[in-house]
């Protein structure tokens, strides 16, 4: 437990020596977002009724903010641990993949809630939104700050190079939180565009964050907890199947 | 007694290269240990298997009786590795890369014994410096002490005085010894045999993954080159009865003579007055493990 604490902690001061980077620039690029997208789109669109396109837009950038956030610090610290060789210094001594999973996870996902809450604070400076139900705001957070540190885990252990992990993060990550409707409703879609974000497991993270605050969603709360708990469980076990077996961690 | 570390049929292969063939060694615990070899003949992957940072395909590896697979808990408790490369962790100072490596071994109130590895390395005053600002020695310094955080019985030391000057590598080796001395067990890479001669008392060797050496210091000494006589006439030739004893071929007038024994120098003086030869020189030389090494890895 002390191992699993000690390393935790580590994560922890690493992306906070390094907060302007980490905490307070993906903080003020979500306000940036927010103040060009409600000056061009504020009059135009009304996507649930009653609720400000602005307002519409907070829960969605805050959650897509957590989520990069959470997969970038998981990645990026074991991507520049495994070039820089410190590796070892982790894998010498006696901690357990479950800890050396849990440690890495759990940091990402404080980094991921602090950077979601940082948004949703300054953001209320502008643009006051209501929280209806903060029990799912809260749980959405800590599944999908978890998921993406997770991911972020796959990622930092399978690439080689800074440029696989730009790749994925650019190709996956990116692409993924963009179409998950954190600027737009999927019933604004085209049918056929709605069924195919109806696969993308970041969807049900956002639309079930949103419902959190105004209590209206896409699908049913409850659908996307299932949906987002599972993708989290499965992606669980590989990874610690992965870490298990050491794979290119341990030759 | 248990030995510290036990290698027992131990082989790796990474795709076609065969890094190290059916290893088996033991290692009594309090020895001082030379693992020696060339570039390249497994020395820091069996160093690697027995830390955990790599699998062996086939074998047993036991570090105070714990298997570092299925008792890796056990075996890494007991065991303090410095990595050849001179790697840290940018983030951080001297002092809290210790306290993270310590808590790492379940360690969380440490500080006095992290303080006195510290005066003892002499980092004392750059315990608030980031690692980053450390020149390469204080670097390995640094590494040293990782290792000894959680005072572990057993020290393996890839290569730690590459790249080192003069003054670090004199007190690396007498901090080393005082451990050695206080009943750690220590194994050695090194590719200054000079260093590996003064100061382990048993010698592996490695080359292209098999172990062609092993025994103690002072058998390979013995056994493998012996002594030699150089000497130098001041008028007249070698005696033809001593040619025998030639060991290379004499240049400038010098003539190296291999001795099976040390009585062998009465006989060669008794040689050279009886052909009525005078010697202007003549010096003994011992065997160093530097030549032991050499003819060892000579053979096919």
């Amino acid at each position: 437990m002390a191992a699993f604490a000690t390393l935790f902690r580590k994560e922890i001061t690493r992306f906070w020596k390094v907060s302007f980077q980490t905490v307070l620039a993906p903080v003020l690029t979500a306000l940036l977002y927010l103040l060009i997208f409600s000056h061009v789109l504020e009059e135009h669109v009304q996507v649930y009724p009653g609720v400000r396109y602005t307002a519409f837009l907070v829960p969605g950038l805050a959650m897509m903010s957590l989520l990069q956030n959470s997969f970038a610090n998981s990645s990026s610290s074991l991507i520049q641990s495994k070039i820089t060789g410190n590796i070892i210094f982790v894998l010498l001594p006696p901690l357990s993949h479950f800890e050396f999973y849990a440690a890495y996870v759990l940091a990402s996902v404080v980094r991921g809630v602090m950077v979601g809450f940082g948004v949703f604070a300054i953001t209320w400076i502008f643009v006051p939104v209501p929280v209806q139900s903060p029990l799912w705001v809260l749980s959405f957070a800590l599944l999908g700050s978890g998921l993406l540190g997770t991911l972020g885990i796959i990622a930092g252990i399978w690439a080689d190079k800074f440029d696989q992990l730009a790749a994925f993060q650019n190709f996956i990550i990116i692409p993924l939180t963009f179409l998950s409707g954190v600027f737009y409703s999927i019933h604004s879609l085209p049918p056929f565009w709605q069924e195919v974000s109806h696969f993308n497991p970041f969807f049900y993270m956002i639309d079930g964050f949103r419902y959190g605050f105004f209590g209206v969603s896409d699908v049913s709360p409850r659908l996307s907890f299932a949906i987002v708990a599972g993708c989290l469980l499965a992606l669980l076990f590989a990874t610690l199947s992965l870490l298990k077996r050491g794979y290119k961690l341990r030759h | 007694m248990q030995p510290a570390i036990e290698i027992c049929g131990v082989s790796k292969a990474f795709g076609s290269v065969r890094a190290l063939i059916d290893i088996s060694l033991d290692i009594p615990e309090g020895e001082f240990f030379a693992l020696l070899g060339p570039n390249g003949a497994g020395k820091t992957t069996l160093i690697s298997i027995l830390a955990g940072l790599a699998r062996a395909d086939a074998g047993t590896l036991k570090v105070m009786g714990h298997d570092v697979v299925t008792d890796y808990r056990g075996a890494r408790r007991s065991l303090g590795v410095v990595p050849q490369e001179l790697v840290f962790d940018p983030f951080f100072t001297v002092r809290e890369t210790l306290q993270f490596q310590s808590g790492y071994f379940g360690l969380n109130r440490n500080d006095d014994w992290i303080d006195e590895v510290m005066a003892k390395l002499d980092l004392t005053n750059r315990a608030e410096f980031n690692m980053r600002a450390l020149s390469g020695g204080m670097k390995r310094r640094v590494l040293v002490a990782q290792a000894l955080v959680h005072k572990p019985p057993v020290i393996i030391l890839d290569e730690p005085t590459a790249g080192v000057d003069v003054e670090l590598r004199q007190a690396l080796w007498q901090f080393i010894r005082q451990l050695n001395g206080d009943g750690h067990t220590i194994v050695l890479t090194t590719h200054y045999l000079d260093e590996a001669e003064a100061l382990c008392s048993r010698v592996g060797m490695l080359k292209q993954g098999k172990l062609v050496a092993l025994d103690s210091t002072h058998n390979l000494l013995k056994a493998s080159t012996g002594t030699h006589l150089r000497l130098r006439l001041a008028q007249g030739t070698l005696p033809e009865s001593l040619a025998p004893m030639v060991a290379v071929a004499p240049a400038n007038g010098e003539y190296l003579l291999a001795l099976q024994d040390y009585a062998q120098i009465e006989t060669v003086l008794a040689e050279i007055r009886r052909c009525n030869v005078t010697a202007a020189f003549m010096e003994l030389e011992q065997p160093d493990l530097e030549e032991v090494f050499v003819a060892i890895m000579r053979k096919d």
